[in-house]
Formats: structure tokens, sequence, C-alpha cells
């Protein structure tokens, strides 16, 4: 389309700086994208979040202090240990520590509570050896972002069995999204699939899945998804019944994409362009893959960041209540399964962390979509 | 459409229009409803193994010992030994001629006898959320459009936002995190202890009220900041189109003005999206129950889930399925009853 740019550029010369508005006459559709969705400061915001989540995510084995199964037997349901710099009787460090923890047993209740025994620094550095693990199965080692010389720092506390929660949670945030992930991938095709069907096929194929989608639609979703995961077989494997979950996630959300699909390729198929192309002599799938698909693909890519929150919290959901993944994987879902009870609840409170990151992990999704419903157009105002 | 310079048609086609429509969302709705049964029993079925297994194993564990033939004998006692399809016609014969949607096999009662009264409280946390949502949703809405960019504008803005991205069940968890730490309170149950096992009386029901809405805001909360967001947002569009302008031209009080001119066209699509709503509020309610305890339909579902009652759990989804289509069609009612052009054929 180089004349276009050659018949633009002149008159634009006259009005502005020409460096900038030739930049914005020769970008191509996702730098306008780019540079719209750059001034919606709380997507940036949420975007560098989800960064962060994609980097814990993948780094969980290196980042994490411990592996998510190490038992702690000193420091069962201990509570979330405080990085220091300046010690007891106000000497700075430069180097962060923490205080040994010192548990006493309440002789009424039993109870062990820990205090910290001021006494005792212990530092924590970085790059130590700790827990073997092997990173993605692609190689071993035994070397963590940070932790103490010799024992475990506790960032969030333990759980009943003395596991670092804040390691679990690490560990759980590559399940959660992963489950996003795949979830959304899986409503992706199907959506992209069926509506595409129902919009340019249109007639009584059209009307079957509308009624269809409808159909689902009408189920609520949350009772449905239990009902599902419930009448899976007892004796998966917690890798079966992760993709099982996955793929339950994945099948019923599809809906609203279809929908929009089908809505876009119905008001574009009267198009010109897409009358040229027939004429021309494509194919129908040529045409929509083409032609009309990607007209509307930011608009799905919107409709996707919208959609992860929802896989997200139907994961936690149903992992918490106990018809999701079972317990040796982590997800946050199944972290807050410990936090059911009210006793757990008001004397470990740290049990609640992973609610925090589900939290953070759902705003930022939906900041990102708002940046990206914004930026899809960007021939808009 | 009616043809210009006939207005005597006016009235038959506006009756037509909207009689017709409506018989068409019911036949759709009957097909989805035909579909929902359908899903519902293959969903269970799913489970492998059937209940008659189970129970004897239950048996055997206490140590009486279970022949095959007492395994046939179960069998036909719950009806589980005939072919599928017929069991499901029969499942339907029986919902339909006797209001009777099986046998519980955890209670060895019939599942409506189970959920009687537990739905009732149900049905009544539903609409107590829902008009909570739109109760606070709609003046909130208007007032955030009216003095756009104001202090309060931001405030609800950003409470809205807190209120989209805070899954119920979690904040319910918070919730009851936070009384029991600094109230000694618990949040959980709808009664107070002195009135658990009471028959229905005024105080009981005024006990229950004052225990309800805690629940009722938890689930409505991310419904109430969606349709704050979308009232403002369509009121900020109508505000300053030319009729409203006109109006004011007019000499209107501005309170009048408002209320009968903008808020009347901004809220046709909050109406049309009720069944929507209604289906969200369903779909969070039984995990919000759980976690707060409430003696309603909600931790009776997961039991039933969770020990494999099938016709328990089955039915209680497919009557949280009928809830939502009658929401959808009931929005559809209305909008047609609040808009004229949709009232007229939609085609407006």
């Amino acid at each position: 389309m180089a004349w276009v740019e050659a018949d633009r550029a002149p008159v634009a010369k006259t009005r502005q700086p020409a460096n900038q508005e030739n930049k914005y006459y020769v970008a191509t559709q996702f730098q306008l994208m780019w540079w719209k969705f750059k001034k919606h400061k709380l997507a940036l915001i949420g975007a560098a979040v989800l960064a962060v989540f994609l980097l814990i995510s993948l780094t969980a084995e290196f980042l994490s202090p411990n592996t998510p199964y190490t038992r702690d037997a000193d420091y069962l349901f201990g509570s979330p240990q405080i990085i220091r710099f300046i010690d007891a009787q106000g000497n700075l460090h430069l180097r962060p520590f923490i205080y040994a923890a010192r548990g006493t047993r309440n002789p009424v209740t039993f109870r062990i509570t820990y205090e910290e025994d001021t006494s005792q620094r212990l530092p924590v550095r970085f790059f130590v050896h700790g827990d073997p693990y092997s990173f993605w199965g692609l190689f071993s080692s035994d070397i963590h972002l940070f932790g103490l010389e010799k024992g475990t720092v506790h960032l969030m506390g333990a759980d009943d069995l003395g596991r670092d929660v804040f390691s679990r949670v690490v560990y759980g945030t590559r399940i959660s999204l992963s489950i996003g992930v795949i979830g959304v991938l899986l409503s992706f095709v199907l959506g992209l699939l069926l509506g595409g069907v129902s919009g340019y096929a249109g007639g009584w194929v059209d009307n079957v899945i509308q009624r269809f989608t409808e159909f689902i639609r009408s189920i609520p979703s949350l009772p449905l998804w239990m009902a599902l995961s419930a009448s899976l077989p007892r004796d998966l494997s917690g890798l079966q019944v992760y993709f099982a979950i996955t793929i339950i996630l994945g099948f019923l959300g599809w809906t609203s994409l279809a929908r929009r699909v089908r809505s876009k390729l119905l008001s574009l198929r009267e198009e010109d362009y897409v009358m040229a192309a027939r004429i021309a002599g494509c194919t129908d799938s040529r045409i929509i893959s083409r032609h009309m698909l990607p007209s509307f693909l930011s608009y799905l890519i919107v409709d996707l960041t919208v959609a992860f929150p929802n896989m997200i919290l139907g994961e936690t959901a149903l992992s918490f209540i106990g018809l999701g993944l079972r317990p040796p994987i982590v997800s946050w879902g199944v972290l807050l399964q410990s936090a059911q009870n009210i006793q757990t609840i008001a004397m470990h409170p740290w049990l609640l962390t992973p609610v925090a990151f589900v939290i953070l992990a759902v705003l930022a999704f939906s900041f990102v979509g708002d940046g990206l419903r914004d930026a899809a157009d960007p021939y808009a105002r | 459409m009616p043809l210009p310079g006939l207005p005597s048609a006016q009235p038959y086609i506006r009756v037509v229009g909207m009689s017709k429509q409506i018989l068409g969302r019911l036949s759709a709705m009957l097909v989805t409803l035909i579909l929902a049964s359908v899903v519902v029993f293959i969903i269970i079925e799913i489970p492998p193994g059937d209940y008659a297994e189970r129970y004897a194993y239950k048996l055997a564990e206490g140590g009486t010992a279970v022949t095959e033939a007492d395994m046939q004998a179960l069998r036909a006692y719950f009806g589980i030994d005939r072919p599928l399809p017929e069991r499901y016609l029969g499942w339907i014969k029986n919902i339909i001629l006797h209001g009777d949607f099986g046998v519980s096999f955890e209670y060895r009662r019939p599942v409506m006898q189970i959920i009687g009264e537990r739905f009732s409280l149900t049905g009544l946390l539903l609409l107590f959320t829902l008009l909570i949502t739109y109760g606070v949703a709609i003046p909130i809405g208007i007032y955030s459009a009216v003095k756009q960019y104001s202090l309060g504008d931001y405030a609800f803005t950003i409470l809205a936002y807190a209120g989209l991205a805070t899954p119920n069940f979690l904040l319910a968890l918070v919730l009851l995190y936070l009384t029991v730490t600094y109230f000694h309170a618990s949040v959980g149950g709808l009664f107070s202890p002195q009135f658990i096992d009471t028959p229905l009386s005024w105080a009981r029901l005024m006990d229950l009220l004052s225990h309800l809405w805690i629940p009722a805001i938890i689930l409505g909360l991310a419904g109430t900041g969606l349709q704050m967001r979308t009232v403002r947002a369509l009121m900020l569009d109508e505000q300053n189109k030319l009729y409203v302008t006109a109006a004011r031209a007019r000499g209107l009080s501005e309170p009048r003005l408002i209320l009968k001119y903008p808020v009347r066209v901004a809220l046709n699509p909050i109406v049309s999206t009720i069944g929507w709503e209604l289906s969200r509020i369903i779909s969070g309610a039984p995990i919000v129950a759980v976690v707060l305890a409430l003696p309603d339909t909600g931790p009776l579902y997961l039991n039933a889930l969770l020990d494999q009652d099938m016709y328990l759990a089955g039915t209680m989804l497919l009557l949280m399925t009928v809830l939502t289509i009658l929401g959808t069609l009931l929005s559809d009612v209305l909008l047609a009853l609040l808009d004229p052009r949709i009232r007229q054929g939609g085609k407006a």
C-alpha cells in the first residue's frame, strides 16, 4: 500500500512534525494498537503483573526456596517470617536476615506457637543450595534464588505439615495459570469453529448452533462444572484429573466467543471486499481465514483475555470445594482447600495468601482486557 | 411494520407482535428445557458403577453379606436395571405426571421432599440478592453519570471494580476471617441459634431477613459492580442527546427530567439482562452457601455431588436451569412492556 502513504504524507507534513505523522501512517495495525494500549495506565500495570506471574510460573523451581512437598517438622503451622535489615538492638545489617524460630508449647491447648529468637540471626543468601529439583525436566540443579545456609525460610508461613506456603503458591501459580491458558485455547478453537460455521453458513445450521449455544448459556456454569467434575471416575491419576478439569472448563467456555465470531461474520458477509474475494474465486475457508478473520482478530483477543479470569476462578472454585484438582497437584484452589474451616482461618490466616494471588490475577486480566478493548479498534477516536 | 397513514392497524400489530414474540420465546424455552433434562440425565448416569454396587459395598463393610442376586434385587428396587432411554422417559414421565423427580439414594426419600424448604430459602436468597443488586446499582449508576468525574463518581468506580474482581466465595472466606478475628462472631448460617429448629413464625422470618443480607451482598457484589458501570455508561450515552436538551429547554425540573427521559431509555438494556444476572447469581450461589454454611440447597447440592447421589444433584441442577430460563423469559417480557419498539416487533 505504498501509494497510500505517498499520497498522504505530504499533507500531513504541513500539519504536524513530519516524523510523527509519517510514523502514524506507515504503522501496522498492531503498532497502532500498542500505541493506544500504552495510554491505558491500569492496563500497563496489569500487563506488568501478568508478566511477573508468567515469570513466576516459568521459573517456579528456581524461585521457590523449597519444593512444595518439603516438610519442615520444626515449623508446623509456623507464621510468616519477616525479612529484616535492622536487628532488635537497632543495628543496620546490609545482608537481610530472619530470626530463628523458637517453638513453645501451650501447656493447656498443646498448640505450638513460634516466637522469634532475637539472639539468633540467620542471614538470607541468594543463589543458595537447597532442595534438588529438575528444571522443566531439562537439567537438574539445587540452586534456589534465595534461602538460608541451613534450614528454611518461610516468607508466607507454613501449613499443617510444615510445608512452605510461599513455595506452594509459586508452584500453584504455574498450575492455575496453565489451566487458564489451555482452557482458553480450547474454548478459542471451539468458539472460532462453531461461531465461524454458524455465521458463514447461516440457515438451519446457524439456527441449530445458536439454539445449542443458548442452551449451554442457560445452564448455570459453576454448578454444571461441579456436576461434571463430580462425575469423573474416582481412580484417575492427578495428571488425568488435571486434563479432565481443563477440558471441562474449556468445553463450556466457548459460547460468548462463538456469538462474537458469528455476529462479526454476519455483518462482514455483506462487505464489498468479501464479495470481491468471492468473485475472484477464493474458497470459503480462504475467505474466512484470510479476509474476514483479520478484520476482527483484535476483538477476539479481547474476548480471550476476558475469558481467562473465568477459567482461573472456575478451577479455584472447583478445587476449593474438593471437586477439582486433588492434593498431590498444587494449585491456588487446592491450597485454599485447607482454609475451608473457620478455625484454620482464625488461627492461621496466612493460609489465605493464595486469595491475594487469585484476586491480583483476576484484576490484572480485567485491566489488560479493558486496555485491549480500547485498543482493539485503533482507528476509533 | 405498520404502513404509514394506517394508525388503526397499530393496536393489532402491537398485540400480535408481542404475543408472537412471547410464543417464540416459549417454544425456544421448551427446546432448551428438553435439552437440559437430557444433559442432566446424562450427568446423572455418567459416574461409573451404579448405586446398587456402592450400597452393597456399604452393607458388606458393615458385615452383611451381599450376593449377586441381592444386587439384582437392589437394582430392580432402584430401577437401574432398565436400559438408559427407558429410564430417561420414565424419569420425565414421573416428573410431568406426578411431579416426582426420583428418589435420593442417600436419604431414601423422594428428591422433592428433601429439597423442599431448603429451596424456598435459596429462592428467597436469590430474590434478595437481585433486589439489593439493582436497588444499589441503578441509583448509584445514575448518580455517577449525572455527576461524572465528581469525587463520588471516582469512589464508586473504584468500588465497582473491586467488587467485580473479587471472586464471591473468596470474599466470603475473607469476611469470615475478619468477623471471627475482630468481631468474635460468625457471619455463617441464616438463623440465630434459638431459631434454628423452630417452626416458621414472624419472629423467625425477621431473624432470617436480618441474616440474609450478608450472603446477599456477597453474592450480588460482582453483579452490582457490573450493573453500576453499565447504568453509568448508558446514562452517559443518553443524557447528552438532543431530546434531553429539548426537554430541559422546555423547563422541566432536573430530577423529573432525568428520571423521565434518559433513565427510561438507559434502563432497557439493564432490564433485558436481568436473566443473565440471575444466571450469574444462581451460578455462584451454591459455593458461597457452602463457605458460609447456609442451610439452603448449596451444601445439599455439593454433598449430593460428592456422594454421587445423582437424582438429587441432577434435580437441583435442573431446577437451577429452569430458574435461569424463567429469568430470561421474565426479562424479555419486561423489556417488551418497557420498550414500545420491541413490543412492535423489534425492527425500529
